[in-house]
C-alpha cells in the first residue's frame, strides 16, 4: 500500500495534463485501491475498534477517494456519480427507518415481554403463537370483509327486497327474540353473516363487481394464503432454530451466554430473570441426569401397553358418543318444544369432551413413565387424535343432514317452479300475451328451500361460539374462582392450600395452543359458508390475548420443570399445516360434487358452483385464455407437471441430506486434527491409529527429535485476535506444517544424532509430566 | 476529537454516523443523556471522562449483571478504571444497537464474558459468568456440585479443541447459530 500512496503522491503533484496520461494498468491498479478504500468505509463501523482509531482511518479513506474518484471519472460523470451514491445513502437510511416503525407497530409486545419474565419463554411462546393466528385472521378478514361482505352491502340488493334476504313471514313475529338471535336464527339467519343472504346476480352495481366470482375467489384464497403464510413461518423457525433434529445441541452454552435480556431495566424484572434463570440451569443439569436410569423392563411394557388400550378405548367411547348426539339432533330438528340443553347439546358435548379428556389422559400416562419431554409429545399426539376424531365425526353427521336437506330441496324446488309456471301461465292467459312482471308476492311470502350451506354455516359458527363460551368459563372457574378460593379460604383451613392440594394452576401451554389450532381448523372449515365466522373469529383472538394474559398473571404460577415439546415452533406449525389440509378437504369435497341450493346464495341457479368459473372465462375473458385454460387443464399436462415436483422435493431433500452429512464430517475432521495437534504437543505417542502405522512405516524411526521443544508463539497469537476464519482452517495449517515436519525428518538439519539428548533445560521440569497441559492462552511455558 | 460542548458539531455528527450503528436521533439522544450525567463545570471541558459510578447510575445499565464487565470492556482509560468519554459511550451504544452486526455483538460479549482479560473464557471465567446470571443472593446460587456439572456440560459443547477454554472462534461458532443472541444482546436508551 506505501508504493501506491508513494505513486499517488507523485501524481498529485503533476498536473491535470499528467491524468491522461495514466497507463490502463496503473489505473487499473488505482480503480482497484479506490473500491477498496471504499468498502473500508462502508464496513468500517463493523470492526471492532476503537473510535480514535476508526476517525483517523476513516478521514484517510475518505481523502483519498475523493482525491482520486474524479481521476477516474470525467467532468459530468463525476455529478451522476456523487449523485449516485447519495440515493444509496438515503436508501439504507430509508430502509432502516422502515425496520424501525415496522418493529414499533407490532402489538403487545409489552404485554409479552412482561409474561416473558414472569413466566419464561415457553408460556411466552402461546402469546406469541396467538399474536401470529390474529394477524394471520386479520388478513384473511380483510379479504373476506372488503371483497365479498362489503360490496354486497354496498352494491347488492338491500334487506328485505328479495326472498333469500327477507326472514319468512311465519317467523317474522320471533325473529328478534333473544333467544332466537341466540341460536343464529332469526335476523341473523338473513344477514351478510351466512351464506344464503348472497345474491346470484353476476355483476352488480356501477363497477360491475363480479360478486359469485369474488365470493369463490375469497374462499380459495383463503386457504391459499393461509399454506403460503404457515409454510413460509415454518422455513423461517427451520432456518434460524435448525430443526428438531439440532436438539441437544449448545443447549447450556446458550443458555449460559444468550439467556440474559440486556433491555432488562428493572429491578424487580431483573430478580425474576435471575430466578428463571437458574430454575433453566437446574432444570437442564436434572435433564441430563434423567436419561440415565435403569429400570424393569417388562413392568413398564405391560404398563404401556395397558395405558395405550385404555386411551383408545376412551378416544373410541368420545367418538361414539358424538355420533350419538348428532343422531339426537337430527331427531329433535323436528320437534319444536326444545329446552336449551337440548338445542345445544351437540356443541356442549363436544366442548365437554375436548375439557375432560386431556386431563384423563394425562392421568393414564402416568402409568406409562416416559421422560417428561416424550411424554408431552405422546399426550399432544393423544389430544390432537381426540380433536381429530370429534371433529370428523361432527363432519359425517353433518354431511348426513346435508343430504337429507338436498332431498327435501327437491320437493320444495319442484313446487315452488309449479307455483310459479302456474302463476305465468294465468297472467298470460288473463292479458293476453304482455310480458309477465315478477309476481307481486311479498318476499317474505315465497316457498322457501331449505338452503343446506346456510344450515352448515349456521352450525359451524354455533360450535366456535360454545367453545369460545367453554373455555372462557374454564379459565374464570378453573383458574380464577381457585385462585381466590385458595388465596382466601387459606387463613381458615387445615392442610396449607397454597402448597398442598389445589394450589395455584399452572398454565397449559399444550393444551391451549392444540385448542387454538383447531380452533383455527374449524374457522377455515366454516368460512366458506358463513362469511362472517371470520370477523367472530378476529374478535374472539382479540379478546382472547386480553383475557388469558390477565389469567396467566393474575392466576398462574411459573413451571416447576418445563420441558418444551420442540426447540422451534415448527412442531405446532406442523400441527397446523396438517390441519390446514384436514379442513381443506371437506370444503373442496363440497365445492367440487354437491349442487348449490336453488334458491340462497351467490351460486344459486347453478348445477355445480364452480360453474362461475367457467362462465366467467366464456364470457368475460378474451376467447384465447379460454382455449389455453382448457389446455392447461389436460390431465395430460398436470400429471407430467405433478411428477416433476416430486423429483424436485426428492432432489432437494437428498441435497440437505448430503450437507448435513458434510457437516457432521468436517466437524469429526477438526475434532481428529485437534486431538493428534494436542497429542503431538504432549507426548510423542499417536493415539490416533492411523498415525501410528504411518510412524511405523517411517524408515529413520530413531531419528525422530525428542519430545518437541516448547514452542507456544505459534499459538496464542491467532486465537486473541478476533479472527473471522473458521478454527479448523488455522488448525490445519499448523498441523500439515508440523505433519511435514514429522514425517520427513531431515536428517541434515539437525546434524547427526552424535551426542545424547541435550538437558531438557527447554522442556518441561523434572516431575511435571505431561499433564501440564500447553491449552492455548495459559501464559508461558513452563522454562 | 469528541466534545462536550452543548451542541455536537455538524460534520462530526455525520462522521459518527458513519463509524458507528447509531443514526442521527440516536447519537444525539446519547448526547443529551451523556451531558445530563456531567456537572455544571464539566460541561465546558472537552472530552470529558465520567467516572464508572455515574455511568452505573443509568437506569439501562443498572439492573444489569455485567454492568462493571460493559463498562471496563468500553473503556479506553489509561487506568482501567472502567471511565468513559462520550466517544466510548457511543462505541457502547453502537455495539449493543439493533443493527450491529452479529461479528460485532460476539466479539464484545466475549470480550465481557472474559472476566481475567486473559483473551479465552476458562473455568474461572464460566464460573463468575454463572454466578452473575443467578444472581447475588445465596438461595438462588448453584450448589458446587451442580456448577461442576454445568461447566463441564458447557464445555463439552463448545469446546472443540478440547483444551478446557472456550477461544473466540468456538464462542462465535456458538454463538452464530443461537436464535436469539442478537435480540437479546441490546441496549436501546
Amino acid at each position: 500500500m506505501c508504493d501506491l500512496m508513494m505513486m499517488s503522491s507523485s501524481d498529485s503533484n503533476s498536473d491535470s495534463e499528467e491524468e491522461e496520461s495514466l497507463s490502463e494498468g496503473e489505473m487499473a491498479q488505482l480503480l482497484e485501491e479506490v473500491e477498496e478504500k471504499k468498502k473500508l468505509i462502508a464496513t468500517i463501523r463493523n470492526k471492532p475498534w476503537r473510535m480514535k482509531r476508526r476517525l483517523v482511518d476513516l478521514k484517510e479513506a475518505q481523502e483519498f477517494v475523493d482525491k482520486f474518484e474524479g481521476a477516474l471519472g470525467k467532468g459530468k460523470g463525476r455529478k451522476w456519480f456523487a449523485y449516485k451514491v447519495m440515493m444509496k445513502k438515503k436508501w439504507i437510511k430509508f430502509q432502516r427507518d422502515f425496520e424501525n416503525f415496522r418493529t414499533a407497530c407490532i402489538p403487545w409486545e409489552r404485554k409479552i415481554k412482561d409474561v416473558e419474565s414472569h413466566f419464561g419463554s415457553s408460556v411466552a411462546s402461546y402469546f406469541i403463537f396467538l399474536r401470529w393466528m390474529y394477524g394471520m385472521n386479520l388478513v384473511l378478514f380483510g379479504f373476506t370483509f372488503g371483497l365479498v361482505v362489503i360490496p354486497e352491502v354496498l352494491m347488492g340488493l338491500p334487506y328485505g327486497s328479495i326472498p333469500r334476504k327477507t326472514v319468512p313471514t311465519p317467523d317474522q313475529d320471533t325473529a328478534q327474540d333473544y333467544s332466537v338471535l341466540m341460536d343464529f336464527n332469526g335476523y341473523c339467519k338473513y344477514s351478510v353473516l351466512f351464506y344464503g343472504y348472497y345474491n346470484n346476480q353476476r355483476t352488480i352495481g356501477l363497477l360491475k363487481f363480479r360478486l359469485p366470482l369474488s365470493y369463490l375467489m375469497v374462499g380459495i384464497g383463503t386457504f391459499g394464503y393461509s399454506l403460503m403464510v404457515v409454510i413460509r413461518t415454518m422455513a423461517k423457525n427451520a432456518d434460524v432454530g435448525g430443526g428438531d433434529g439440532d436438539e441437544g445441541e449448545f443447549t447450556f452454552a446458550w443458555k449460559m451466554f444468550t439467556s440474559w435480556d440486556y433491555l432488562i431495566g428493572n429491578s424487580e424484572t431483573a430478580d425474576n430473570k435471575y430466578a428463571s434463570i437458574t430454575t433453566s440451569f437446574k432444570e437442564s443439569i436434572v435433564d441430563e441426569q434423567e436419561n440415565q436410569k435403569d429400570e424393569n423392563i417388562h413392568l413398564r411394557r405391560f404398563l404401556r401397553v395397558m395405558a395405550n388400550f385404555l386411551i383408545t378405548c376412551s378416544l373410541g367411547g368420545s367418538g361414539y358418543l358424538i355420533y350419538f348426539v348428532v343422531k339426537r339432533s337430527q331427531e329433535f330438528a323436528n320437534r319444536t318444544d326444545l329446552s336449551w340443553y337440548e338445542k345445544n347439546e351437540l356443541e356442549l358435548i363436544m366442548s365437554l369432551l375436548g375439557l375432560v379428556c386431556p386431563p384423563l389422559f394425562e392421568t393414564i400416562a402416568e402409568l406409562e413413565d416416559y421422560h417428561p419431554r416424550i411424554a408431552l409429545k405422546w399426550q399432544l399426539g393423544r389430544i390432537f387424535a381426540l380433536f381429530l376424531g370429534n371433529l370428523y365425526t361432527f363432519l359425517f353427521a353433518l354431511f348426513d343432514e346435508v343430504n337429507t336437506k338436498l332431498e327435501q330441496e327437491d320437493s320444495i324446488k319442484n313446487a315452488s317452479i309449479w307455483a310459479m309456471k302456474e302463476y305465468y301461465a294465468n297472467y298470460t292467459l288473463m292479458l293476453n300475451g304482455t310480458d309477465s312482471p315478477i309476481p307481486p308476492m311479498d318476499p317474505g311470502d315465497v316457498i322457501r328451500g331449505p338452503c343446506w350451506e346456510t344450515a352448515v354455516g349456521i352450525e359451524f359458527v354455533k360450535l366456535t361460539v360454545s367453545d369460545i363460551q367453554v373455555s372462557y368459563l374454564t379459565i374464570l372457574i378453573g383458574d380464577f374462582a381457585r385462585a381466590v378460593i385458595v388465596r382466601f379460604l387459606n387463613y381458615c383451613w387445615c392442610w396449607d392450600l397454597e402448597a398442598g392440594f389445589p394450589s395455584y394452576g399452572e398454565f397449559d401451554i399444550s393444551g391451549n395452543v392444540l385448542g387454538l389450532v383447531f380452533n383455527q381448523g374449524m374457522i377455515w372449515m366454516g368460512a366458506f359458508y358463513a362469511p362472517g365466522l371470520v370477523g367472530i373469529n378476529v374478535l374472539r383472538l382479540l379478546s382472547s390475548m386480553y383475557y388469558q394474559c390477565w389469567a396467566v398473571m393474575a392466576t398462574n404460577v411459573p413451571h416447576e420443570r418445563v420441558f418444551k415439546a420442540s426447540k422451534s415452533n415448527n412442531f405446532y406449525m406442523g400441527l397446523l399445516l396438517l390441519i390446514l389440509f384436514l379442513s381443506l378437504l371437506p370444503v373442496v369435497f363440497t365445492i367440487m360434487t354437491l349442487p348449490p341450493s336453488f334458491d340462497c346464495g351467490p351460486f344459486s341457479g347453478k348445477v355445480k358452483m364452480f360453474d362461475v368459473i367457467m362462465e366467467t372465462i366464456d364470457l368475460d375473458l378474451p376467447a384465447f385464455l379460454g382455449t389455453l385454460f382448457s389446455y392447461a387443464a389436460n390431465p395430460g399436462l398436470i400429471i407430467p407437471a405433478v411428477l416433476l415436483m416430486v423429483l424436485a422435493i426428492y432432489y432437494l431433500n437428498s441435497v440437505s441430506e448430503a450437507y448435513q452429512h458434510a457437516n457432521m464430517e468436517l466437524k469429526k475432521k477438526m475434532q481428529m486434527t485437534r486431538d493428534e495437534e494436542k497429542n503431538r504437543r504432549n507426548n510423542t505417542d499417536s493415539t490416533n491409529q492411523v498415525m501410528k502405522d504411518l510412524e511405523d512405516l517411517l524408515p529413520n524411526r530413531s531419528l525422530m527429535p525428542p519430545a518437541p521443544p516448547p514452542q507456544p508463539v505459534k499459538k496464542p497469537e491467532p486465537e486473541a485476535k478476533p479472527t473471522k476464519t473458521r478454527p479448523g482452517t488455522a488448525g490445519k495449517g499448523v498441523n500439515l506444517q508440523r505433519d511435514v515436519t514429522l514425517a520427513s525428518p531431515n536428517p541434515n538439519a539437525r546434524g547427526p544424532v552424535s551426542r545424547p539428548p541435550g538437558p531438557r533445560g527447554h522442556g518441561p521440569p523434572p516431575g511435571a509430566g505431561p499433564g501440564r497441559g500447553r491449552g492455548r492462552g495459559r501464559g508461558a511455558p513452563p522454562r | 476529537m469528541g466534545t462536550t460542548a452543548s451542541q455536537l458539531g455538524k460534520d462530526l455528527l455525520s462522521e459518527y454516523q458513519e463509524l458507528t450503528f447509531l443514526t442521527k436521533q440516536e447519537i444525539l439522544l446519547a448526547h443529551k443523556r451523556f451531558a445530563e450525567l456531567l456537572t455544571k463545570d464539566e460541561k465546558d471541558l472537552p472530552n470529558t471522562r465520567l467516572p464508572m459510578e455515574r455511568i452505573l447510575t443509568l437506569p439501562e445499565l443498572k439492573s444489569n449483571p455485567f454492568r462493571r464487565r460493559i463498562c471496563l470492556v468500553f473503556s479506553t482509560s489509561q487506568h482501567k478504571d472502567g471511565s468513559l468519554t462520550f466517544e466510548d459511550f457511543l462505541d457502547l451504544l453502537s455495539a449493543f444497537s439493533d443493527s450491529a452486526t452479529m461479528e460485532i455483538k460476539s466479539h464484545y460479549a466475549f470480550r465481557i464474558f472474559d472476566f481475567d482479560d486473559d483473551g479465552t473464557l476458562d473455568y474461572g471465567d464460566l464460573e463468575r459468568l454463572v454466578n452473575c446470571l443467578t444472581g447475588e443472593t445465596d438461595d438462588t446460587r448453584l450448589t458446587d456440585e451442580e456448577m461442576r456439572q454445568l461447566i463441564s456440560n458447557i464445555l463439552e459443547e463448545s469446546d472443540i479443541d478440547k483444551d478446557g477454554t472456550v477461544n473466540l472462534s468456538e464462542f462465535q461458532h456458538v454463538i452464530s447459530r443461537s436464535p436469539d443472541f442478537v435480540s437479546s444482546f441490546k441496549i436501546v436508551l
